[in-house]
């Protein structure tokens, strides 16, 4: 279970092959990943990995948010 | 990692150094036909990778081959200093007129090899250069220009040999340096050399110690001498929490989060980066405190490995709490090392606030890192509070804790 981060893909992202497929290659730590249909879902073992290099968001502006847990009230 | 003295001999032979006729013999039996081939009065003596041989009872003299052979005996069943022997060395005994000593090592603080000899050698050099300072000299040389001979001579001339031994003696010594930087050893060392009744001069008993690091490079050299890639050479076999410690940092290639060493203490320690670890081991001893580990952290390894490793401490047996510190790192993510170390106590089911007794870890990402200690209400300091004070607070706070006996 994720202690850490949490990453939201907004499902607007699932109608978009080339971006989810981006998302997997880009992210360092592997927290991207597409199941057998081709969508992408995040992968929970790793969140607590996520480097916040931000390459997700800038990758899909407004569709991936990557929410610190340890930052909420 | 320290080669055995039939291993050291092997190498100095190479290099030209003279010694006495040896064979090494792994039984009894070994040993007798050993002492039968080299004729005369043998010495013969256990191969342990430890000092204290001679006093222990690991060097014995024999003068005829059924007499080696029960010497050998003794030998390799006698454990020296909780080592077994990995074999006797039999070595054709010489009369000795003088005795010298030789070692080239790292002089870590003028960042350079340097030589050093004494024309008294065969006992503790250390005791030698406190008692007759003049009878030891030391020069350093550089690792970086191809070596010379004249440093050598240099070394010898300093102690007041002349003549056809300064000469005999620099070549000895000249061989070792070049082994030395060749073979990428810490310590070549010889006690003693020997010069013999018949005016020879031969290296009577070796030890060369290889920068672990330097392993792979000379792969092929540890094969001709006959060392298995497993062969560890430490002094003491692993223990199942080290080599665990092993296991963790093996995981993951990102960052080392692994290397432990395991002692009988109650603060475990998360500690490292660039010599950070040596003086953080010794700051918590300073201040009185007692680890319970030995370690190094350093680079950026990952949350899954930080908390690995922070696991592995807190399941000793004894930790009551452990202090998370590094020397000034600018490449360590604070944040990272907060989120592995927080997981790994809230896996092994503690509280942070409770189990980490300081953090201190001056890297980058101070302030996110920083973000998630206040968080989970554990204590931490940034760089303006010193090492040894950091330990020593971590130590305060371990003796500190409630219903704890004084
Ligand atoms: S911020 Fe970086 S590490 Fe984190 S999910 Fe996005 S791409 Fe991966």
């Amino acid at each position: 279970m994720a202690m850490f981060i949490r990453v939201d893909v907004d499902p607007a992202v699932q109608a978009d092959p080339a971006l989810c497929k981006r998302l997997v290659e880009l992210c360092p730590v592997d927290i991207f990943a597409l199941d057998g249909a081709g969508r992408i879902a995040t992968v929970e073992q790793n969140l607590d990995e996520c480097t916040l290099c931000d390459l997700c968001i800038a990758a899909a502006p407004g569709r991936v948010t990557v929410v610190k847990l340890y930052a909420e009230g | 990692m320290r080669l055995y003295e039939h291993e050291s001999k092997q190498l100095l032979r190479r290099h030209g150094v003279p010694l006495p006729k040896s064979a090494l013999a792994r039984s009894a039996e070994e040993a007798e036909r050993a002492a039968a081939g080299l004729g005369g009065p043998v010495v013969l003596k256990s191969q342990v990778l430890t000092g204290g041989r001679m006093k222990a009872g690991g060097v014995r003299f024999a003068s005829s081959p059924a007499e080696a052979k029960s010497a050998a005996a003794a030998i390799l069943t006698l454990p020296i200093n909780g080592q077994q022997p990995a074999g006797v060395l039999v070595e054709e005994r010489r009369t000795i007129a003088q005795e010298y000593y030789a070692a080239v090592t790292w002089d870590t603080r003028a960042k350079q090899p340097v030589i050093v000899f004494s024309d008294m050698g065969g006992i503790d050099v250390e005791e030698v250069a406190v008692q007759h300072p003049g009878h030891v000299a030391r020069v350093h040389f550089s690792a970086l220009t191809p070596f010379s001979d004249f440093f050598a001579k240099v070394a010898v001339a300093s102690t007041g040999v002349s003549g056809n031994e300064l000469g005999a003696l620099t070549r000895i010594v000249a061989a070792l340096a070049r082994a030395f930087l060749q073979y990428d050893l810490t310590l070549a060392e010889i006690n003693p050399i020997g010069r013999l009744d018949d005016g020879s001069i031969v290296a009577l008993d070796a030890h060369l110690d290889m920068e672990e690091e330097a392993r792979g490079t000379h792969r092929a050299l540890l094969q001709e001498l006959g060392v298995p890639e497993e062969d560890t050479r430490q002094a003491r076999p692993p223990t199942a929490f080290e080599i665990a410690g092993a296991a963790v940092d093996a995981s993951d290639p990102r960052g080392v989060a692994g290397r432990v060493v395991e002692f009988d203490g109650n603060l475990g320690l998360i500690i490292g980066a660039g010599g950070g670890s040596l003086t953080l081991f010794d700051a918590i001893r300073a201040a009185g405190g007692k680890p319970a580990n030995y370690c190094e952290i350093g680079g950026n390894p990952s949350v899954g490995k930080a908390a690995a490793l922070t696991r592995l401490v807190l399941s000793k047996p004894g930790v009551e709490q452990i202090a998370v510190m590094m020397n000034v790192v600018s490449n360590t993510r604070v944040d990272i090392m907060a989120r592995g170390v927080i997981k790994g106590v809230i896996e092994a089911g503690h509280d942070p606030a409770a189990k980490i007794a300081i953090f201190r870890i001056p890297g980058s990402w101070e302030e996110e890192g920083f973000a998630i200690l206040r968080r989970y209400g554990v204590d931490y300091v940034d760089r303006s509070v010193s090492m040894h004070e950091a330990a020593r607070r971590a130590v305060a706070k371990l003796g500190a804790q409630p219903g704890r006996k004084r």
